[in-house]
């Protein structure tokens, strides 16, 4: 007897240690690998956004998947893309391998998110992009369905697009320099970054501007993205008279223009696309020099819907920093998460079709995926914005009343005052 | 155009002197091809971010307590990674790549990969020969030339600077000749890392501090040591404005190749040494052994 209550009690002690072993009603999470230069700013805002997101999910009880309500478990896959391709391959293949995750996002460099896309479509895992702009990435869809029909592009629009809206601010800041200054005809000077997403847009400025839009170019100049010094293009720039720097920068050369171009005092409009002007940190990297930049930008405090505001200040109190574009990550789960909860699966092939038929209103504009699974741009979806630095604030400056959109909060561009003086003295 | 060529390869080629020289002491006095040189002079621009932006520090008082701290850095270096396998040159070249990578990860995991700046310590703009250049850029080729003249009379005038053209002249017959060689390489590193902190405290309002900033710069350096011929200091001082004529050239006759400014400058690093394998100013190498 003494015997049989010896191995109840080792029995009973037994079931409970296995009882506290065994999560809470083990449920398995839906694990999504979030991938970026995680000691980047992007990277950062990668994580923040993905991380806001999957907080707000789980507090609010998780993913609904067939009745089952699965908490999101976030892996932080650090590609560091910025200083090494090869790594970006090999984090992508790890979160794949050894994670097991069910999604992917993010992703900045178009060169990195080129491989990573292919690794993750060989693995049939659906990775919707947060940070590369590059049409390729999405004509691969239609060029070849089978294989890629998993990648979807969130953020940013692609650069067919960026290059549209460029073109629409250019234009934009071109008629105010024209009525403000009395200018006639204005002189454009192109200067992009070196890099392989930036090619159309030179390409397609040195066509359009002189013949659609009735403008010069004064030169071209291309930089490295890494360049530490513009002193001499900035010379041969004003050297050729240009009222217009019409920029497209991703690296850190944009923060070196803006700086450079605001101490010698350039009498030219900065306007086009400064992914680092688009960083709360820019006005102290640049010592206030960022002053009147203007570039293509995703967030800024203004109803773009009305997710945007409490979105961005909530980002705000939480990382002391705007969100940049990578930060779509929190867009991203939650398309996510509704797909999933369609689908009643995390299978990739199973949460395919709902995903293509998304239609949410997200923070950035109303999201609804074309054929080759790129962000539809345009009035009434997602529109970009044009933000501009306007003493020590990031300002939205456009769309105003732009195809008969405004966002509330919107306020108009200015030319900077030295430019001003400058051209109104030359007549 | 030829104006605007002039005043820009003059800044440029004075940043790189200042560089080069410091880095061809050290190779020309003790052998060491410190490829952590660069690593050091971004040390300097993150200390003086740290004392101006994060302490408050005025900035001339950080500009000279980061050239301090960073000397007492490449000194701690010397003694710990370099001093042991002096006598293997590879060796320390490797040793040196491998305290560089250290540096930059040690700022990686502190400030992450962000673009940070620094405030000049003059605002605003002269107009020379109606060429705009920022009085930050002038005060930097000023001191640049300071420190150079300097850095001469120190090593034409002083005992210090006796011993270091000494060694660098022929090490054996100077160790032959009572001279301590290993104290005479530390001051010389002390000098050299010196010139590196000194640069880096002087163009700090220029560039934009992040971790790989030393990269390019250290593709520069070579490359004008080499041109002007291995440990040779004249050899640096002309390299290095041949290469900062060559950058500003690339940018204003090429504007729409302004990004082939660098390799511009290593193909003529590499035509210069086919025609002088032993550079511009440098002695044949089987000689110089």
């Amino acid at each position: 007897m003494q015997f049989l209550g010896r191995v109840g009690t080792v029995l009973l002690g037994l079931s409970l240690v296995m009882a506290m072993c065994l999560p809470v009603g083990a449920v398995e999470p839906v694990k999504i690998g979030v991938l970026g230069p995680m000691s980047f700013t992007q990277g950062e805002g990668h994580w923040n956004g993905a991380t806001m997101a999957a907080d707000e999910i789980n507090k609010a009880g998780g993913v609904k998947v067939a009745g089952v309500m699965r908490p999101i478990k976030l892996i932080k896959v650090d590609t560091n893309e910025f200083l090494s391709i090869p790594d970006a391959t090999n984090a992508v293949e790890m979160a794949i391998s050894r994670y097991n995750v069910d999604f992917l996002v993010g992703g900045f460099r178009t060169e990195a998110v080129q491989v990573m896309q292919d690794i993750a479509m060989d693995a049939k895992k659906i990775f919707i992009g947060c940070g590369a702009a590059h049409p390729e990435l999405c004509t691969r869809v239609t060029k070849d369905y089978d294989r890629y029909k998993y990648w979807f592009r969130l953020t940013p629009i692609n650069s067919k697009f960026l290059g549209k809206v460029d073109f629409i601010l250019l234009g934009t800041a071109a008629a105010i320099m024209k009525k403000t200054l009395g200018i006639k005809k204005i002189k454009v000077a192109v200067v992009a970054e070196k890099a392989a997403w930036a090619d159309p847009i030179v390409h397609i400025s040195q066509k359009v501007l002189p013949a659609k839009m009735g403008m010069e170019v004064v030169g071209v100049w291309r930089p490295s993205p890494v360049a530490k010094d513009c002193t001499a293009e900035l010379a041969a720039i004003q050297r050729s008279g240009a009222h217009i720097v019409f920029t497209t920068f991703s690296s850190s050369v944009g923060l070196t223009f803006a700086k450079q171009m605001g101490e010698l005092k350039v009498p030219a409009v900065a306007v086009g696309i400064n992914v680092e002007s688009q960083k709360s940190g820019f006005w102290e990297a640049t010592g206030g020099k960022g002053n009147y930049v203007e570039t293509i930008n995703t967030y800024a405090r203004v109803a773009i819907t009305p997710k945007t505001i409490p979105f961005y200040d909530k980002y705000v109190k939480l990382y002391n920093q705007a969100p940049n574009y990578t930060a779509g990550t929190y867009d991203a789960l939650y398309i996510l998460k509704e797909a999933v909860e369609k689908a009643g699966s995390v299978n990739s092939d199973k949460v395919l079709p709902f995903l293509e038929k998304t239609d949410y209103i997200d923070t950035a504009g109303r999201v609804v995926f074309d054929k080759s699974h790129d962000v539809t741009w345009g009035p009434g979806y997602v529109t970009a914005i044009g933000t501009q630095w306007q003493d020590g604030e990031i300002k939205c400056v456009w769309p105003y009343h732009w195809q008969k959109v405004f966002y509330e909060g919107t306020v108009p561009f200015k030319l900077p005052p030295w430019v001003v003086d400058y051209w109104k003295n030359k007549k | 155009m030829i104006l605007d060529i002039i005043i820009d390869g003059l800044i440029k080629g004075s940043v790189y002197a200042l560089l080069a020289i410091g880095f061809s002491l050290v190779l020309g006095v003790a052998r060491i091809i410190n490829i952590a040189h660069t690593a050091l002079y971004m040390t300097a621009a993150y200390l003086i971010y740290i004392g101006t932006k994060m302490m408050g520090l005025p900035a001339p008082v950080a500009m000279v307590a980061s050239i301090l701290l960073t000397v007492v850095l490449g000194l701690l270096i010397y003694n710990f990674f370099i001093k042991p396998i002096q006598e293997h040159e590879a060796a320390v070249l490797i040793a040196t790549i491998a305290v560089a990578m250290m540096i930059q990860e040690v700022f990686l995991m502190i400030f992450g990969g962000h673009y940070l700046g620094v405030n000049p310590l003059i605002d605003g703009y002269a107009t020379i020969l109606g060429v705009k250049v920022t009085y930050q850029h002038l005060l930097a080729l000023g001191l640049a030339l300071v420190v150079l003249l300097a850095t001469r009379v120190f090593l034409q005038k002083t005992r210090l600077g006796l011993a270091i053209r000494s060694t660098a002249q022929d090490r054996e017959v100077a160790n032959l000749m009572g001279m301590n060689v290993t104290r005479v390489a530390m001051g010389t590193m002390a000098v050299s890392v010196g010139m590196a902190a000194i640069t880096g405290a002087i163009v700090v309002p220029l560039v934009t501090v992040e971790p790989t900033m030393w990269m390019h710069p250290l593709i520069m350096m070579l490359a004008i040591v080499v041109l002007g011929g291995l440990g040779s200091i004249e050899g640096s001082f002309v390299g290095a404005f041949i290469l900062g004529f060559a950058e500003s050239m690339v940018v204003f006759l090429l504007p729409m190749g302004s990004f082939l400014k660098d390799s511009v400058a290593l193909s003529i690093m590499i035509l210069v040494l086919l025609i002088r394998p032993e550079g511009l100013f440098g002695v044949s190498f089987e000689e110089e052994r």
